[in-house]
């Protein structure tokens, strides 16, 4: 899938959660949005494009934290039935 | 007079408190107080000659038919027009009377032709019938001067209106008025010379008639008659059905001559539409039996080669064997389906547990996806449900309606004409819309406010309304203290109140002036009870699901929920838009809107399907053009639904589309998305199937099979044979059975089935154990989810703006005549109010460019370009233009963009940064849709037959 498409969409979400009071709420709500609207490949390419990337990537600061705190939520929870 | 209407009690039904005895002939009767003699007579059994009286209209006292005695009283009242009064003794029968009422049909018959065996009303005419019921039996004017020369007027389509038969009763034009609301009739002249004249126009065509049919289910004559019972004679017999357009989901009378189709009438019962219909409902059914319609399965190996007939079981297994190879070869996620608005609860049921079970994936979406999918989030994290509110009928006790971002008198006609009406009464009216749409001005309506906002500027308007609710003190303490979340209010409130959302500093966005704002917000807060309707106009931005939320927060912070009159109503664009996602459609949720990572609710279904299920989301219909472009995703199964045509940036779909190996499209026509197919399989119309529909209001409807299906099978059929060609069993005898596992497996259905469905007509979910009745309104003691939730909605701009390369905005929608992708309605006479998509533009625009009416002019956006002809309307605010997409050769969504909306990815397809210039051809697209369209059209019309399929 076209990887800028994916860094859009998720910075799409993160502006939304950017009203967010607490830094820590907002992570956690853009992390919570990825883990149950998006499709395990999806969140595989948006983080294999988080390692890869270097500093000053695409995504926005807010994604970029969620992504690194929540890393562990957002991989496949497990193998297809 | 239809089927339907053969029990009119004259006037319409009254509520009260207080009931009125009275005798009538003697039999002693008790009606609500306001009700007519003529209607207290009905109850008690007692049928009074009438004319120009119907239960759907109010008392016109105009034929003098219905007179009657009155103890006490001098004179012979009109019982229409007399209310009951306490122990009044009527009397309906005398000689006296019998004079007065042969006297009155003298008149009438002295000026109407006596061609009654020849007539197309004869066995279902009222003026026959009274004439008969007063023992007419001499004229002795009938020399005398009379219209029965008079032309007939066929202009329309669907019904002719024949003067020579017309006793000027005047119950067409009060239909017009009082129920459709549009005041296209009228009465001309006077005395003798009255006739019934259709206004605007030189005649019915080209008139100001939107062809709702009221007019002619009214006439008590054949004066306004339906072409089809001319040519086809009377209807022997209805079955009640529901309409297959819009999220109105009218109640229909389908009355037929055997299997045949006579007409379709609104059915008086109707919860949804009160007896109301729409020109779409009403006449546009003869696509269900167009030449057009591919009865017969077929398969390709290529999208270049011709079609092969074959037989239904070679086209399953062919069908399965590939998703088969597919998920062998390029792993099980490879594969997903997308159901449709256009197919029933029942078979959208099917066809996500068909994809969960039968091909292990969650990859399963529907159109709602393109429409609705944010009103099913935003509703969701604020209310706790994600449905409207309120039933249509709430309207009626509204104050002040805000409706925003829809079109209702040509999205939801019905519904429109409804508000019409509580707005007649004395409702306020705000309208929130980059366009002045019709019922900002409109015969007898006019809003107080409009908002007339910059297209993609949604949340700063709703923000600003917000803004001056909390910042002018007019929230509504009590009910948010007692109702909602504390804390999430407390941070909702201080959001709102910081002075960036004030109308004077979002007025530079929105364009709209901060005192209209401020107006606007006021009245909806202090102005009784508040309703908000929104559509398209709301979710199809990339703040979509934001907007939604932001409606939510202003109906909970003035205390406008939870009770009849109020809350937040979403238009549902398709007839069951509500239905498909309650069936599970969505690739996160199972059947009522559980997510598929719940442990407890996976493990229900996983227990009554035989099967382990996926915990994870699966693919929306953008991410699988995506995946297909990207090669990993292979197969996709698609029933109803046609995403060639409907779905934004049509370059990107059809590359999506063509780089499939296996697309199965399911659907009556070969439609734009199944030229791109491998598998026809050929769908069922709405007359050819049992099941059910669920509106905009929650209200589940039985559609009955009136006739065979053409192709042999139901759709539910179609997908359960395919289910257990993958190796699935499915073994339903009948939709109920489906029915039946839904309201098993769904809490919020636990109390629906056929029988109950048969028993009260239609039922309004939840309906269970807490709610046997259904539920007319939601939230009602408190919210599903507990607490109301106030949510943050910050205005972030879409990126799709104006600059020097595109500076106008254009945003699409659609018109009365025709529906969605038109695949029904261009199959129709609604071609002659729209054979083709235009472009509208504001006259400022037009000059700048040199554009005329009637012009060819590109529009061209990133995405691409196409020619329309344009029209010059001051509808349009400088800046913005507008199409819609119901012709596929006119290429609105070549120029729509993938911008979409941050939660859901419901398309943006209301703002795209174009630009318009006076062309002489059409585009290169349009030339390539051409040759593509004459290739796939020369293929079907090719199609190798074997002499041995068999359907």
């Amino acid at each position: 899938m076209d990887i800028a498409r994916l860094i859009h969409m998720a910075n799409q979400v993160g502006a939304y959660f950017e009203a967010e009071p607490e830094r820590s709420a907002a992570r956690a709500g853009v992390a919570d949005h990825l883990a149950r609207f998006w499709e395990p490949r999806m969140r595989a390419l948006i983080l294999a494009y988080l390692d890869q990337a270097e500093e000053g990537d695409a995504l926005s600061p807010l994604v970029r934290e969620a992504l690194l705190e929540h890393r562990a939520r957002l991989a496949r929870r497990g193998a297809v039935p | 007079m239809s089927l339907s209407c053969q029990h009119d009690r004259g006037t319409p039904a009254r509520l009260s408190t207080r009931q009125v005895s009275l005798r009538i002939d003697g039999l002693s009767v008790s009606v609500p107080a306001g009700t007519s003699v003529l209607h207290a007579a009905a109850v008690a059994g007692i049928d009074i000659p009438r004319l120009c009286a119907s239960e759907a209209l109010e008392a016109f006292g105009s034929c003098r038919l219905c007179v009657v005695e009155v103890k006490g009283r001098r004179g012979f009242p009109a019982s229409c027009t007399t209310l009951v009064e306490e122990d009044m003794e009527v009397t309906t029968e005398s000689d006296a009377l019998l004079r007065l009422r042969r006297g009155v049909m003298e008149l009438y018959i002295s000026d109407h032709p006596l061609d009654c065996l020849t007539c197309s009303a004869n066995g279902n005419c009222e003026l026959q019938d009274m004439a008969g019921r007063v023992g007419l039996r001499e004229v002795r004017y009938a020399d005398g001067a009379n219209h029965l020369k008079e032309e007939a007027d066929v202009s329309n389509p669907y019904f002719a209106y024949d003067p020579a038969k017309c006793i000027v009763c005047s119950r067409c034009v009060r239909a017009c008025a009082d129920i459709q609301g549009t005041f296209a009739l009228t009465t001309t002249e006077r005395g003798f010379a009255s006739r019934i004249a259709a206004a605007g126009g030189a005649d019915f065509l080209d008139s100001e008639c939107v062809s709702c049919g009221a007019c002619v289910a009214a006439c008590p004559t054949a004066a306004l008659m339906e072409k089809s019972v001319i040519q086809q004679g009377q209807p022997q017999r209805g079955v009640t059905t529901t309409c297959a357009y819009c999220g109105v989901g009218c109640s229909l009378n389908a009355e037929l001559q055997g299997e045949k189709l006579i007409r379709m009438v609104p059915d008086p019962k109707g919860g949804a539409n009160r007896g109301h219909a729409c020109v779409k409902g009403r006449f546009a059914w003869g696509y269900a039996t167009h030449a057009d319609r591919i009865t017969t399965p077929m398969i390709r190996q290529s999208i270049r080669d011709p079609w092969r007939v074959v037989g239904w079981e070679e086209a399953i297994h062919h069908a399965a064997a590939e998703f088969k190879r597919l998920q062998g070869r390029y792993g099980a996620e490879s594969v997903g389906s997308i159901t449709s608005s256009r197919c029933s609860n029942e078979e959208t049921y099917l066809v996500q547990k068909l994809t969960r079970a039968a091909f292990g994936v969650n990859n399963v979406d529907t159109c709602a996806r393109v429409c609705h999918s944010p009103t099913g989030y935003g509703l969701k994290q604020t209310l706790g449900e994600s449905a409207g509110t309120q039933d249509f009928d709430s309207v009626m006790q509204a104050d002040v309606v805000l409706v925003i971002g829809a079109n209702p008198t040509d999205g939801h006609p019905v519904f429109g004409s409804r508000l019409k009406q509580r707005l007649r009464q004395g409702a306020k009216l705000i309208v929130a819309d980059p366009r002045t749409i019709d019922l900002v001005d409109t015969p007898h309506v006019r809003a107080v406010h409009h908002l007339k906002l910059r297209p993609g500027t949604n949340v700063a308007l709703v923000n600003a309304l917000a803004h001056v609710i909390v910042a002018e003190g007019l929230v509504d303490e009590a009910f948010v203290a007692a109702r909602c979340d504390g804390a999430s209010f407390a941070k909702w409130r201080a959001f709102v109140a910081d002075p960036r959302h004030s109308p004077e500093a979002t007025a530079a966005v929105t364009g709209v002036p901060a005192a209209t704002v401020r107006g606007a917000a006021r009245l909806y807060a202090t102005g009784g009870n508040g309703a908000i309707y929104y559509g398209l106009g709301v979710t199809e931005h990339s703040q979509g699901s934001t907007m939604v939320m932001g409606i939510a927060n202003l109906a909970m912070a003035t205390g406008n929920i939870g009770r009849p009159g109020v809350g937040v109503n979403p238009l549902r664009g398709q007839n069951n838009v509500q239905g498909s996602c309650d069936m599970g459609s969505f690739p996160h949720e199972l059947p009522g809107y559980r997510h598929v990572s719940d442990d407890a609710t996976r493990h229900l279904f996983e227990s009554a399907w035989g099967v382990k299920l996926s915990d994870e989301p699966g693919l929306r219909i953008p991410n699988m053009f995506d995946a297909a472009l990207s090669g990993s995703f292979k197969g996709l199964y698609v029933q109803g639904e046609d995403i060639a045509q409907s779905d934004p940036n049509t370059q990107h779909v059809t590359a999506a589309l063509e780089s499939l190996e296996c697309l199965v499209v399911q659907d009556l026509f070969l439609n734009e998305t199944a030229k791109f197919a491998h598998v026809f399989l050929p769908g069922a119309s709405f007359l050819e199937k049992d099941g059910t529909f669920t509106n905009a209001e929650r209200r589940i409807s039985r559609i009955r099979k009136v006739m065979r299906p053409l192709a042999g099978h139901a759709d539910w059929e179609v997908t359960q044979m395919l289910a257990n060609a993958l190796g699935y069993p499915m073994n339903y005898g009948h939709p109920s059975e489906i029915m039946d596992e839904i309201a098993r497996l769904t809490p919020s259905f636990h109390g629906v089935s056929y029988a109950r469905l048969d028993e009260l007509g239609s039922l309004q979910w939840p309906c269970n154990e807490a709610h046997p009745q259904g539920t007319p309104t939601m939230h009602v003691e408190e919210f599903v989810r507990g607490k109301g939730r106030f949510m943050l909605t910050e205005y972030v701009a879409t990126e799709e703006r104006v600059n020097r390369r595109f500076p106008l905005l254009l945003t699409t929608g659609r018109i009365l005549s025709q529906y969605n992708v038109g695949a029904q309605t261009r199959r129709t006479a609604n071609t002659v109010w729209h054979p083709e998509d235009i472009l509208e533009l504001h006259p400022l625009d037009a000059e700048d460019r040199g554009i005329r009416d009637g012009d060819w002019v590109g529009l061209q956006s990133r995405a691409g370009e196409t020619v329309l002809r344009a029209l010059i309307s001051t509808r349009m605010q400088p800046g913005v233009v507008y199409t819609t997409f119901h012709w596929p050769g006119s290429g609105a969504n070549v120029v729509t963009t993938e911008n979409s909306d941050w939660a859901t990815n419901c398309p943006e397809y209301k703002v795209t940064a174009v630009q318009v210039s006076r062309v002489e051809e059409p585009s290169e697209w349009q030339r390539r849709f051409a040759r593509f369209n004459r290739e796939q059209q020369t293929l079907l019309d090719n199609r190798q037959r074997d002499d041995h399929a068999t359907v």
